[in-house]
C-alpha cells in the first residue's frame, strides 16, 4: 500500500459502455473503476505499478442523451495486410466504408464530473529503482501541470476528460444535491482480468451521497 | 521517418452558412443537435472523414500516403485482385500468433496508411500490437450559439417511377442551418506519434486538411462551410507544459457588442479572442489560418 492520489475528472460527454449493451452503446450510469484506472494510465504508469482505484466520487447528476452515428462493421484482417507486404503494394489493403455501413446509436452521458480517488502498488516486474516516492511524484507533477502521454477520455476517444489535481489539502468538489442518499447501482464492471484469459470480473456497485466504494480487484466477482 | 517532439492541441473554427454540416441519422438528417442546448453538433467522426478525403486528395497515391478508410468503391476489381494474391495458407487467414509478426503488420500499416499513422485502426488480431492508438484524437464539435434548423421543401420537374406520371413533379426537403460558427478541439500526443512514426510532415499535412477539408467537400447539402481560424497550442515538453482545458478556456468566442439579441448570420457577427496572457510558459500559440 502506497499514497493515494486524488484527481478531478470532468467533461462534456461520456460512454462506459456496458458489455451486455454494447452494439448500440449504452453507457454505465457512472465511470467504471476500469475506465478510471485508464485514465490514471493516460497521465503515468510504468509496467513496475498497477493503479488501483479506491473510490469513486460522483459530482455531477446522471442525465443521458442519445447520438447515431455511421460506423464500419468490421475489422481489417491481418491477412489483408501481409498480402500487401508481400506484393509491395497498398492498393488492396482498403476498407470501403460505404459498403460496410452500420448505424449505431450510443446512449451516452452528458455533462459529468468525477472524482477519482486511487493508489498504486508494485507488480512483479518492480525493481529496486522503483520506489513510492518515485512513481508518486511524477504522476502529481504531470497531473498538477497536465501534463499526459496522451491526453484521457471518458470511456471513447471521442470524448477528451479535463483532469485536475486535488492536492492532499484541498477540500474535494462539491457534491450535486441530486445525488444525495443511497442507490444501486447493480453489477458493474471492476476491470478486466487480463492475466486470466481477459475475464471480465464485476461488482456490485452502491452510491451513497455520491461516493462508490469499489472493493479491491481481487474480491470483484468473475 | 521521426516523430513529432511536441505535444499540441488545436482549436479550429468553421461556419457553416445556409447548409447541413453533419445529419442526424435518428432524425431523418436534421442537422445534429445538442438536445439539452440546441446547439449544433459535428461529430468526431464526420470531421475525420473529411481529413481522409483532403489527404487522399492531394496526395493521390503518393506511397506512405494511403488512405486505409476509402469512401468510394469499385467493387469486384477489389475482390479479384485478393483472389489472384491468394498464396496464403488458409490458417493464415486466423491471427498471427507470434508478436513479432503482428508487429510488423501494424508497423507496415503505419508506414503506408496516413490514417491509420494518424487515428489509429483495429486489425483483427489477438495480439495487443495489431491495434494502433493513433496520437490524433478529436472531440465533437459545438456550435457557439444554439442553431436553428430550417426546413426548406423544394420541387423536382420530374418523377422517378413511371406509374407517378401524373403527378409531374415530386416534392423533397432540406434542412439546413441558416449559419452556425462550430468549435472544434483536439489533441496531438507526441508519445503516441512516436508509437506510429506519426511524422512533423505529417503534422503540417494535418494542418492543411483542416485548412482546407471543406473546400473540396461542396455538394448540396453542406452549403458553404469554410474553415475560419485554427489555432494551435505547442507545447515545448512532449508530455505538455499546461493543462488542455486552461488552453481552450483562453480562446473566447463571443457577439459584437450590442448584437447579442440578434441572431448571428456570418463570422462577422463574432469577436474571437485569444487571452495570450493566460498561456504559461512552455506553450506557444500559433494562429494557422
Amino acid at each position: 500500500m502506497s499514497y493515494g492520489i486524488r484527481l478531478h475528472i470532468w467533461g462534456e460527454r461520456a460512454c462506459f459502455t456496458r458489455p451486455e449493451l454494447k452494439t448500440e452503446r449504452f453507457s454505465y450510469d457512472v465511470i467504471t473503476p476500469s475506465a478510471a484506472r485508464g485514465i490514471l494510465e493516460a497521465i503515468h504508469w510504468k509496467p513496475a505499478i498497477r493503479w488501483c482505484v479506491d473510490r469513486i466520487h460522483v459530482l455531477k447528476p446522471i442525465r443521458f442523451e442519445s447520438i447515431r452515428r455511421n460506423e464500419v462493421a468490421g475489422k481489417l484482417p491481418a491477412s489483408t495486410v501481409s498480402k500487401g507486404i508481400k506484393s509491395g503494394r497498398t492498393d488492396e489493403v482498403c476498407y470501403y466504408v460505404d459498403q460496410n455501413r452500420q448505424q449505431r446509436a450510443a446512449t451516452v452521458l452528458r455533462d459529468v464530473g468525477y472524482v477519482i480517488e486511487a493508489h498504486f502498488e508494485f507488480t512483479a516486474r518492480a525493481d529496486d529503482s522503483d520506489t513510492a516516492g518515485k512513481h508518486l511524484d511524477i504522476f502529481n507533477r504531470r497531473a498538477r501541470q497536465g501534463q499526459c502521454f496522451h491526453h484521457p477520455c471518458l470511456g471513447t476517444r471521442e470524448f477528451p476528460a479535463n483532469f485536475e489535481l486535488i492536492e492532499a489539502d484541498v477540500q474535494m468538489p462539491i457534491v450535486d444535491n441530486d445525488l444525495s442518499g443511497e442507490r444501486d447501482l447493480g453489477f458493474m464492471l471492476h476491470d478486466i482480468d487480463f492475466a486470466n484469459g481477459k475475464a471480465p470480473r464485476f461488482y456490485r456497485a452502491r452510491m451513497i451521497d455520491g461516493v462508490i466504494e469499489v472493493p479491491p480487484f481481487a474480491e470483484a466477482l468473475a | 521517418m521521426t516523430a513529432i517532439a511536441n505535444r499540441y492541441e488545436f482549436v479550429l473554427l468553421f461556419d457553416v452558412t445556409n447548409g447541413n454540416p453533419n445529419g442526424d441519422p435518428d432524425a431523418g438528417n436534421l442537422p445534429r443537435l445538442d438536445p439539452e442546448t440546441n446547439q449544433g453538433l459535428v461529430t468526431d467522426v464526420c470531421l475525420k472523414r473529411k481529413i481522409r478525403n483532403y489527404v487522399a486528395l492531394e496526395k493521390e497515391d503518393e506511397p506512405g500516403h494511403g488512405i486505409y478508410m476509402q469512401e468510394k468503391s469499385v467493387l469486384n476489381q477489389q475482390h479479384q485482385k485478393a483472389y489472384e494474391a491468394l498464396e496464403i495458407k488458409p490458417e493464415a487467414k486466423k491471427l498471427p500468433k507470434d508478436q513479432a509478426k503482428a508487429r510488423e503488420l501494424t508497423a507496415w500499416m503505419c508506414g503506408n496508411f496516413f490514417d491509420v499513422r494518424t487515428f489509429g485502426a483495429v486489425m483483427t488480431t489477438e495480439v495487443n500490437a495489431g491495434q494502433v492508438r493513433g496520437p490524433v484524437q478529436l472531440a465533437f464539435a459545438t456550435s457557439i450559439d444554439p442553431v436553428v434548423p430550417m426546413e426548406v421543401s423544394i420541387t423536382r420537374m420530374a418523377v422517378t417511377n413511371e406509374k407517378d406520371l401524373e403527378k409531374e413533379r415530386t416534392m423533397g426537403r432540406k434542412h439546413i442551418v441558416p449559419y452556425g460558427l462550430y468549435r472544434v478541439h483536439g489533441y496531438v500526443s507526441a508519445k503516441l506519434a512516436e508509437r506510429t512514426g506519426f511524422s512533423d510532415d505529417d503534422l503540417e499535412l494535418l494542418w492543411r486538411s483542416l485548412t482546407n477539408m471543406f473546400e473540396h467537400d461542396r455538394s448540396a447539402a453542406r452549403g458553404e462551410i469554410a474553415a475560419r481560424k485554427l489555432i494551435v497550442f505547442k507545447h515545448d515538453n512532449p508530455m505538455g507544459n499546461a493543462p488542455a482545458h486552461r488552453l481552450f478556456d483562453s480562446v473566447q468566442i463571443t457577439r459584437v457588442e450590442g448584437e447579442q439579441e440578434t441572431p448571428a448570420r456570418s463570422y462577422q457577427n463574432y469577436v474571437i479572442a485569444i487571452d495570450r496572457e493566460a498561456i504559461p510558459a512552455g506553450v506557444s500559440v500559433e494562429e494557422r489560418l
